[in-house]
Formats: C-alpha cells, structure tokens, sequence
C-alpha cells in the first residue's frame, strides 16, 4: 500500500501537522520510532507560548511564532489542552539590560506582537511580589502563555488517527529511496511508501533530509536541563519570568506549568549525542543559581524532579518548513527550537498549504473534525460529577495515584485512547499518574499491572517508555 | 449524607488500633476508609519478621502482625470500607470519599483520626544527574514488586540511603539471587535500626559505604551503572572521589514523608520537622476533634509504637465524643533543646493530671550522653545512654506531679548533655 503522505516523526510539529493534513481525502501515516507520541524534546521543554519579540524581523521564526501565539488558545480548546494566558515579563538588572528590553520591544513591534510595554519597578513588583529587589524593570507581554506540551501533542496525534491518520510506533526510518512516483521508506516496521513525506524528525530531521537527498539542513542538538518543583510553591510567580536572551536562547526562566507545578530552567549547551538526556551536576547547580537570581525564594528543596530536553537547533537558526529544493517528494519541518512550540499550530497550517498545493485534486473531506473528545480529569470535577461519573462507572471510583488523584478510568481511557499509552510513562503523560510528588511510589506498581492486563500482556513486558526500559527482569524465584 | 461517631481515614496498623482502642472506649459508630482492597497498610509488603517483639512479645511477619488487629476489627462493630480514597475533609468534619463500590460518599464524623501513613522519598527530591532509564525505584515500591507481585526489578543491585527499608530489601534482594554490591549513605551515619545493619549488611557481606552517595545514573533505557562518590561535611561530593558500578537497579531508600496532604488541605497546622501535624497528649490536632497518630504524625521505627500511639489517640478521639475530655485546657509547648531535633507531643495540656511520655530524634549521633528533661529551669530526669541515634526513637517522661506544678508561662524542654 502507498500512503499519500508519511509524517515521520510524532513530536508537536509531526502531530499537529497530522491533525491539520488529516482534513483532506488523503492517506496518511504518522511514523514514530519511539513507543509513543511527544518522546522528543515536545515531552521535554519549558511550554512557553511565546509572545513573538526574540525572532527576527522578517525571519519565517517571527511569522510563525507570533501567528502560531494567536492560534494557540483556540487550538487548545478543540483539543481539550490546558492552556492559560498569564503572559511573559523579560526581566532587566542592569542599564545594559533595560537598554535590551528596549530592543526587544522594538523587534516585537516589528514582528506583530500586540500589547507589550515596558513596565517600571514598581509594576514590576507589583505584578510579581516575589521578584528580585534587584530587578530594575522589565518587558511585558500579555499575549504569552503557557501550554503542556505534551498533551498538546498527545491531543493532536489523538485528533488526527480520529480523522483517519494511521499512527505507527516503534518504526524508525533507516532509509529512504526516491522512485519516479514514490518514496520508499526502509523502516523499523518494515518497508512504507509514501508519494510525499514530511519531515518533522526534530533533531534527526537533518538525517532524515539527507536519506532523502537533501544535505542542506544541519541540526544540533542543545541541551537544557530543568527542575520541577512541587505544586505547593507553583503560585510564587504569576507570569513566565525571563531574563535577558543571549546568542545561546532565551536563558533560564521561572514559570508556571500549567499544572500548577513550578519550573526552573532550562540550560543551553551543545551535544554531539543527540539521544544525550541526561542531567549534570554542574547543570542543575547552574539552573539553581541563575533562577535564584530573578525569584530568590525558589529553592531547589522542593524539586519533584529533574530532566534534561534537547532542542533541535538549525545551525541558520531559522525554521525550514517548505518543499526540499533537493527532493520534491519532500517537506521539511525542521530547525523546529524555540518559539517551536508556540509556532505549532502556524507551521502546520502552512504545511497543510504546501500539501495543497503540491496535490492539485485534494479535497476536505466532509467529516472532518478538528477537536478532540474531552478526556476525564476526575481531579478538576465538583462533587456532583463525580458522583454522577463513579455511578455510571465504577472505575472512575478507583483512585490510583493519590498525589494527582487519578481514577483507574481515567488510566484505562488513556490505553484505549486513539494512538493511546503503551507504557508507564505514556500514561502519566496522558493522566498524570506518577507526575506527583511521590513520582511513582504508590501507584507504579498499579499502573504497570492495568498496562499489563489491557494489553494482554505479562507483567514483565511493561516497559517505562518502550525499548529495553523493562521495568522488571523477571519472575523470582 | 452518613454519621459516624468516629471516621478513621487509613487502615494500616494505626487506624486499625485508632479505631479498636475508640470502640473498647465506648464509641459506638465508627468506620475505617482505607483506600487499598485489604485492611493492613504497608504491613502486607513486609513479609520479613521483627514486628510485635515489644507489643506482642513476639516475633512476628508483617502481614502477621496486621492480621492480629484484622481479625480483632472483624470480630469488633467497626465498618470498613475498602477501595474507598478520602478526597477532603471540611471544617465541620464532612469527609468526602470516592469508592468504586459505593460512589461518591459524603460522612459526617463528631471526631476524625488520621492513619494515612506516609510515602518515600522519591529520585527528584535529590540532586542526582544522569540519565532516567528504567531500573531505578524506591525501595518500597522494589518490595512490593518482589513480595506481592513475584516479580524481579534488578539482578545486580545499588541501595541508597540506609534507612531500615533499604536495608530490609538488600537482605531481601540478596535471598532472592541479585547481588547487592553496595548501600551508599550520604551522612556518616546510618539512619536505620542497628538490628537491620548487623542482621541485613552485616550478616551478607554487604558493604555500607558512609558519608558516599550516587552521583550520576548510566543507561538510556534501562540502568547500566551508578557514579558513587563521598562527600564533604557539606554533603556536596568530592572530586577525585568517584567510583562507576556497574548494576542493572538502583533501590533508593533516602527517607519517608508522613502523607499529609489531606491534613494540609484540612487546615490543619503541621510540625516543619515532623512534618506532620502539631499535637497535643491525646494525639489530638489543632483542629478539635481532628486526631493523628502512626506514620503520618512522625515517621516511626517500629509499628509496635505506631500502636500505642494509635490507641492514645483513639482513647483521645473517644473521650472527645463522649465528652470525657479533660474539663480545663491550659496548653504550653515541649522544646526541643541541643541536639533534640523534635519531640511529640508538641504541645500539653497541664491539666490533663496524667503523665505524659515525650517522645523524640536525636540529629545526630551521641555516645555516653544524657538525655536531659527539664520543667522551669529544674531538672526533671537525665537518664544516661551508651548511644543516642537519628535512626532510632527515644521517649521520656514527664510525670504527673510535675506537670501538676507547672502553670501557662512554663518551660519543658529535653536537650541532649554531651559526655
């Protein structure tokens, strides 16, 4: 079978470009060498919904982002995602610094992104009573928000195989040959043909290109390591707190995740390994130190985790979202780093164009449906619902992670779902179970047996994201 | 809407004595809610012996020693409710549950008492670098694995934290075919029983390396190796410290939380040390009629206290509905002095006309000191100890006829004389 169009790659921008191509009468697969949707840096990254000021002028960067921030609430609503609105603030410490917030406001101004002002101490300390004494003033802008980004993805992937997008896991693209009206693509799963592909391989889109006959993209990958701190001090800031950019990204914030939670980070540094997620000691010091400078109070003491995400930086530091000049059987979505996440919805839109216009007869087809069906979220009920959910089904009676309070429903919605959790992490992305602050303790080993059984499998198969990442070895003795 | 007399959140060894100790008292409805599918807690994982020997003078498993209150809450006019989370509590005791079995329930109780235990510590409450494959859990999710589900989560083994559940499960490892290469304790001292040490380390040959923790995690998927290093009095690791092993599951036994979540969202002020909630004698919270005891009111050593706390507090709870409570309140705090990290009560009541046992930790570890409790400036008891240990609960007491002469200004403090 030839699919008409093969996404390779299921992180935000494959995922939404799946859910945005899925409107037409087409075939399309969704491919993913990973065990499920969102693995790349889209599970792993500060899920900031960027205002639009840092690109430049005239780049496509500054297009996509600042179009991508105006899609975003609504994108988020059809899709059941949490997203809040609670703007960002660019932060100054010294003349040098406020000299900066003046640029980026000329930039922003430039680039579209409405409402922003600089504002003076005193606001500043107003709007952010737990900000530095230090702070002399800061750039504002109301149009930022915060999204999760992983449910973002999870939500679009879920919207797409609804729409008929075929999700396939665990297959890797090992290689690609160009026939007259096809690509093959030798892969994990087998061999896949597909008259286009899309390329949204993250920080393997610049291999991807090259399989392809493309070698004019370059990608590296940029490390950040965050922490995570506990719920109980997610309200010590209102907004997303900056500092000023420098060559290497937009530096260490301190935000709100939309869960309540707080997050510090992320660091910048370039690596060879682009499968490289682990965290350092001189990382997570570093991410303390220069948090601590814009909230002093923030403390690493109440850290529920830490994680390192890799950003998939374009060597042009712009994004390539157009037909490959090199193949025309391919679409390249790559060079997607920050405002990625923030330009999601644009990028795919503009690649659903692309698609039209490379298949002249394309249709939408009549059924189309771009939401996704509100999951439960047994923690956000009031009483009432919740009694009226337990009586209708039981399960959702059953409370498997008591940090989150999450019902054995919820767990078993989130596996059956479209392109649904195959492990232990799957459905804590999807749930939340295990997201808490015992991370896991009491509810893993319930998690992994629900796995086990819905999936008819032996315990000893369950994995924590797919792979060899098994979570038992074996039967004892 | 239900009444009860008295609802007991939790059914581990704490509720069950709370709730068996209220019943003997004269309480006459009373329900436990516990949240698994059986009575007995964290007991049930514990299948290894040296429960009971204070209590029941006995050596007796985990699961044994639960079963000794299940059988007696059975034969009692206790109801339980199993598969049944509490959700909230509200300023006039409504508790709000969720059940599979009988949906959402809303119970009004004249007193509470809360059992809910507490959980582990888990890897992100500590600066670990490296990477996050599979392999690596608390110690106490690694028994359930082994001792409830029959499942291996490792065969070549790192224990951090040498608290008694780490040391516990690297006996239990080691009987069950895994090599346990090393337990790494970040302080110099072991915070686990020294019955666990000789009988769990000692007795297996495996090291316990002291003032050493694990640095780094190795391993995409599933773990392949830990980086230990020392530390320096700071607890920050030294350089030109490091050592690679090589294991396949790190065990992290680095501490337990009383699970206070419900108590915090109940309003309920708690102990910044114990974290779990301030009380008095009885084990009665700053809210009235709210109790606490076992695990979730300070983390204990050995469930033969957590029983004896539970029944203070279910006579607590008891008096409380019958109105038999102590007819004058006049409340001063306990102080924790030199080398005292806290003491529970926090609080009595000086006309209670009982005595009161305080009980307390150490921070850190003293040899040959005494224990010092002192009321207005005058030496009450200063009982020597050959050792005085974190890992290890001490009580004392403070007699009637000294709590009788004391009045609302003064001052009871246990401190530690070093030798």
């Amino acid at each position: 079978m030839t699919y008409d169009i093969a996404i390779i790659g299921a992180g935000v921008t494959g995922a939404m470009t799946a859910r945005a191509v899925s409107k037409f009468n087409l075939k399309v697969a969704l491919l993913e060498k990973a065990n499920d949707v969102a693995m790349g840096s889209s599970k792993a990254n500060s899920g900031i919904v960027h205002a639009g000021f840092d690109a430049e002028p005239g780049s496509l960067m500054a297009e996509m982002n600042v179009k991508g921030c105006s899609m975003m609430k609504e994108t988020c609503e059809k899709l059941h995602v949490p997203y809040k609105n609670n703007g960002s603030l660019v932060i100054a410490f010294s003349d040098e610094e406020v000299d900066h917030l003046n640029e980026l406001y000329e930039r922003g101004v430039k680039n579209g992104v409405p409402d922003m002002r600089i504002i003076s101490k005193k606001e500043l300390k107003e709007m952010e009573p737990n900000i530095s004494d230090a702070a002399m003033a800061a750039l504002y802008a109301p149009t930022a928000g915060i999204v999760c980004p992983y449910e973002l993805t999870i939500a679009a992937a879920e919207c797409a195989v609804t729409n008929g997008v075929e999700f396939i896991r665990n297959c890797e693209v090992k290689g690609i040959s160009t026939g007259k009206d096809e690509l093959t693509l030798d892969t994990t799963q087998g061999e896949i043909k597909a008259k286009y592909i899309i390329n949204a391989a993250g920080v393997y889109a610049d291999e991807i290109a090259k399989m392809a006959g493309d070698d004019t993209i370059k990608i590296v990958a940029r490390r950040g390591e965050y922490f995570l701190l506990d719920r109980s001090v997610g309200n010590t800031v209102n907004h997303t707190i900056f500092q000023c950019p420098t060559k290497m990204g937009k530096g260490i914030l301190v935000a709100q995740t939309v869960d309540g939670n707080l997050l510090l980070g992320p660091t910048s540094e370039d690596v060879d390994d682009k499968s490289d997620l682990g965290t350092t000691w001189e990382g997570l010091n570093k991410v303390k130190s220069i948090a601590t400078k814009s909230v002093p109070q923030v403390s690493a003491r109440d850290a529920i985790t830490s994680f390192t995400g890799l950003r998939a930086h374009s060597l042009a530091h712009e994004f390539i979202v157009e037909q490959s000049k090199k193949n025309p059987r391919l679409i390249n979505a790559a060079g997607i780093e920050s405002p990625g996440l923030s330009s999601a919805p644009a990028i795919a839109q503009r690649i659903a164009g692309i698609v039209e216009k490379l298949i002249p007869d394309v249709q939408v087809k009549s059924d189309y449906d771009d939401s996704r069906k509100e999951p439960v979220r047994f923690r956000h009920m009031t009483d009432e619902q919740r009694a009226e959910l337990i009586k209708k089904n039981p399960a959702y009676g059953r409370i498997i992670c008591r940090c989150e309070t999450v019902t054995e429903g919820e767990i078993l919605d989130a596996i059956h779902a479209p392109a649904g959790a195959r492990d232990v992490d799957g459905v804590k992305r999807r749930t939340r179970a295990g997201m808490g602050r015992c991370q896991g303790g009491f509810c893993g080993t319930k998690v992994v047996s629900i796995l086990a059984k819905e999936l008819g499998v032996d315990i000893d198969e369950i994995t924590k994201f797919g792979g060899n990442s098994k979570i038992v070895i074996g039967k004892t003795k | 809407m239900i009444n009860y007399d008295l609802v007991v959140i939790g059914g581990g060894p704490a509720g069950m004595a709370a709730a068996l100790k209220a019943e003997e008292c004269g309480v006459k409805k009373i329900v436990i809610l516990e949240r698994a599918e059986s009575l007995g807690g964290i007991l049930e994982q514990c299948i290894h012996t040296g429960f009971g020997l204070d209590y029941f003078g006995e050596e007796l498993s985990g699961p044994e020693y639960a079963d000794r209150f299940i059988q007696l809450v059975k034969k009692s006019t206790v109801d339980v409710k199993l598969n049944t989370m509490v959700l909230s509590i509200d300023d006039n005791k409504v508790v709000t549950a969720a059940s599979s079995d009988e949906g959402l329930l809303k119970i009004q109780a004249k007193a509470i008492v809360l059992a809910m235990g507490c959980r582990e510590r888990p890897r992100g409450a500590l600066q670990m670098a490296g990477t996050r494959p599979s392999g690596i859990m608390t110690a106490g999710t690694a028994q359930r694995y082994v001792n409830i589900e029959g499942y291996m989560p490792g065969k070549k083994v790192v224990i951090l934290g040498s608290g008694d559940i780490g040391l516990i499960m690297a006996r239990r490892m080691t009987l069950e075919g895994a090599e346990v290469k090393v337990v790494c304790e970040i302080m110099p001292f072991s915070g686990g029983l020294t019955r666990n040490i000789v009988q769990c380390l000692n007795d297996y040959n495996i090291p316990l390396k002291l003032s050493t923790t694990v640095v780094a995690t190795h391993g995409k998927e599933r773990l392949e190796g830990v980086t230990i290093a020392k530390v320096d009095d700071k607890m920050q690791p030294i350089p030109g410290t490091e050592e690679y092993i090589d294991c396949d599951l790190l065990l992290l036994s680095v501490g337990l939380i009383p699970e206070n979540e419900l108590t915090k969202q109940a309003n309920i002020p708690l102990d910044r040390v114990t974290k779990g909630a301030v009380v008095n004698e009885m084990r009665e919270t700053e809210k009235d009629g709210i109790f606490a005891c076992g695990n979730v009111l300070q983390v204990h050593d050995l469930v033969d206290f957590v029983t004896r706390e539970a029944q203070l507090a279910g006579e607590g709870a008891a008096k409380y509905i019958l109105g038999e409570g102590p007819k004058e309140k006049v409340y001063i705090n306990t102080t924790p002095g030199h080398g005292v990290r806290y003491i529970v009560p926090q609080r009595i009541n000086i006309k209670s006309g009982e005595d009161i046992k305080l009980y307390l930790r150490v921070g850190a570890i003293y040899k040959n000191a005494r224990l010092v409790v002192e009321a207005d400036g005058k030496i009450v008891s200063n009982k020597k100890h050959i050792k005085l240990a974190p890992g290890e609960m001490e009580d004392v007491l403070l007699p009637k006829d000294v709590i009788d002469g004391l009045n609302q200004d003064s001052k009871v403090s246990v401190y530690v004389e070093e030798a």
